[in-house]
């Protein structure tokens, strides 16, 4: 007996220590990142790292907004991933009540025309997609930005899965009470379908906010720039400013990790289902 | 048409309206309902064609001609597509693509089934655990890049301080994302554990499929704990496996964000990829019909990772 509990002791402590350890790993740039932030730039690369500044530098979080107009970045930042947000969240589950509750013309060739584009890199047309907007005139304007997430494959794909799975019954039974289509997708759809909606807001918050790439090609305005690409410009004009750096750092990372920890349940099991799906 | 044809040629007068007021009432709900459709998917599908399936045809023309994005567009036939074999940087990047998608991802799915595995037992602030595992996923990548050239910094960096303390010669040290033999194993790093998090969540769904039976099974004929892990586990995740293996094919295919903030394709094209060179194309040289010739060769690598996906999902 005493055998058998001393090996499930050792082996609960290895998975606490390993567990732990690696944590430690995955979280020690962030924690490197809040230490950095508030020190004086000489101070960064102090070795062995002073975890905790014995001065914190709290002027460092003054003088950011004094550096670069990073407010501005961050408005900027949250109107389009607002926008887009809702715009992808109305339009896709519109959209994706009629290919999974209704019957029309065509319905299945229009849905693989989304299903075949899933797969289709964005970098694979984001040149033509590039010359399309600037023919539109919309070159430098955050409404191109918003044209090219607002519309995605995916998240018509991700809530026609979801109302899929909604008993058609429930719709029928609706329309017998002389629910039109638009007060059932209003009235029933929408309110069953939370658990979804808030994968998406989460996958299209989380890209927006992050998105680089298409910020870059688009913008090029200081004053329409997001944070991604406003830090982005501080880190090539300030590439000394360590410390200034990890503070506009910081500041970025704070309303990602605010939705994530609010709706990280539903971002675990959105992830998990994608993954089942496939 | 036809029922109301039989229906007056029967000469009951009075069966001939209702029936045709039926089938008019019918096709015109028919019609009602697919017009109700519509209107539920135009919002998205109008702007979808426009912004999506517009431009991805677009850029199949594309690489067949010559443009300068303001003169006139002539016609160039397979020119591009000869000028990928001369062009030593797209061969550069080309293979530097294939490398980074070799070696990442069996390094990624590796790193997030160990996780999966230990995280999937039933240990006090396993939730917590999970969050952080999970959250380098969704930080910002500018934020993060940066911290990261700092911790691998050649002269400052505490990685390179921690190596000299263990006693490594300064001259044998690693110049990580300056240094042309570190600078791949660099962003490689850094995907492995930026994305590793994202993938173990998806199998600890795939681990929490898996019938406890057969474990006790497996404990009743006596088996350790590697031998449910070789002769349960992983034949049971093979789906899952699969899926994870297509899904980071494709994301290593498309790498760019991260190699544009940690070595900018350098020193010389060491760590150039894809899509690094299909942006310098375009809208540095702006040469838009090559871009997009690469970015057809790019299509093509995912294209067959898909097709070999759906042959596959097919004999399941």
């Amino acid at each position: 007996m005493r055998i058998a509990g001393r090996k499930i002791a050792v082996k609960t402590v290895v998975i606490y220590a390993t567990a732990i350890v690696i944590t430690a790993v995955m979280l020690m740039p962030f924690a490197w990142m809040l230490s950095a932030s508030l020190k004086l730039s000489r101070d960064v690369f102090v070795f062995p790292v002073e975890w905790i500044p014995s001065e914190p530098q709290w002027q460092n979080y003054v003088d950011i907004w004094t550096k670069i107009p990073l407010a501005l970045f961050i408005y900027n930042t949250s109107k389009l991933t607002i926008i887009v947000t809702l715009l992808q969240l109305l339009t896709s589950s519109f959209a994706a009540y009629a290919f999974a509750k209704l019957d029309f013309p065509y319905k299945n060739t229009l849905f693989l025309g989304y299903i075949a584009t899933i797969a289709m890199p964005w970098q694979v047309y984001m040149v033509p997609q590039f010359l399309l907007m600037r023919e539109f005139g919309l070159n430098n304007t955050h409404l191109a930005l918003i044209c090219l997430q607002a519309f995605t494959a995916f998240g018509v794909f991700l809530m026609r899965q979801f109302y899929m799975s909604i008993p058609t019954e429930l719709c029928e039974a609706a329309r017998i009470d002389g629910m039109n289509e638009y007060q059932i997708w209003a009235r029933i759809m929408l309110p069953l379908s939370k658990p979804a909606l808030s994968t998406l807001t989460i996958f299209t918050f989380v890209t927006t906010w992050n998105d680089f790439l298409g910020p870059m090609i688009y913008l090029t305005k200081t004053e329409l720039k997001t944070i991604q690409i406003g830090l982005r410009m501080f880190i090539a004009q300030y590439s000394a400013e360590y410390g200034l750096i990890m503070a506009a750092s910081v500041v970025a990372l704070i309303p990602v990790l605010i939705v994530f920890l609010s709706l990280q349940r539903f971002f675990v099991e959105g992830v998990a289902s994608s993954g089942l799906k496939g | 048409m036809s029922i109301s044809d039989t229906a007056s040629a029967t000469g009951r007068a009075p069966a001939v309206p209702r029936n045709r007021i039926k089938v008019l009432s019918r096709r015109r709900r028919k019609l009602q309902n697919a017009l109700v459709a519509y209107s539920f998917i135009a919002p998205n599908f109008i702007g979808f064609a426009v912004f999506t399936l517009g431009p991805i045809l677009f850029a199949f023309a594309l690489a067949f001609m010559h443009w300068d994005g303001s003169n006139a567009i002539t016609f160039a036939g397979l020119d591009n597509f000869w000028r990928l074999f001369e062009d030593k940087a797209f061969i550069a990047a080309f293979w530097n693509t294939i490398i980074y998608t070799v070696v990442s991802v069996p390094a990624t799915l590796a790193c997030a089934l160990c996780l999966a595995i230990l995280l999937n037992q039933k240990i006090f602030g396993r939730d917590f655990f999970r969050t952080a595992m999970f959250f380098p996923y969704v930080a910002s990548l500018v934020a993060v890049a940066v911290v990261w050239n700092m911790i691998f910094n050649p002269e400052m960096g505490p990685v390179n301080m921690i190596l000299y303390t263990l006693g490594l010669d300064p001259k044998d040290m690693p110049g990580w994302a300056a240094d042309r033999h570190w600078a791949m194993v660099t962003v490689i790093l850094f995907g492995i554990w930026k994305s590793m998090g994202y993938y173990m969540v998806i199998y600890l769904a795939g681990l929490q499929g898996i019938n406890s039976e057969l474990y006790e099974a497996a404990d009743l004929d006596g088996a350790n704990a590697w031998q449910k892990f070789i002769y349960v586990t992983v034949p049971q995740l093979a789906p899952t496996t699969f899926f994870v293996t297509v899904m980071l094919t494709i994301q290593s295919f498309k790498v760019f964000d991260q190699v544009y903030m940690i070595t900018q394709g350098g020193p010389g094209t060491s760590t150039l990829v894809l899509v690094y060179h299909i942006y310098n194309e375009a809208f540095i040289s702006w040469d838009l019909g090559y871009s997009s010739m690469i970015a057809l060769v790019l299509f093509f690598l995912v294209l067959a990772v898909t097709v070999v996906q759906f042959r596959r999902q097919r004999e399941d």
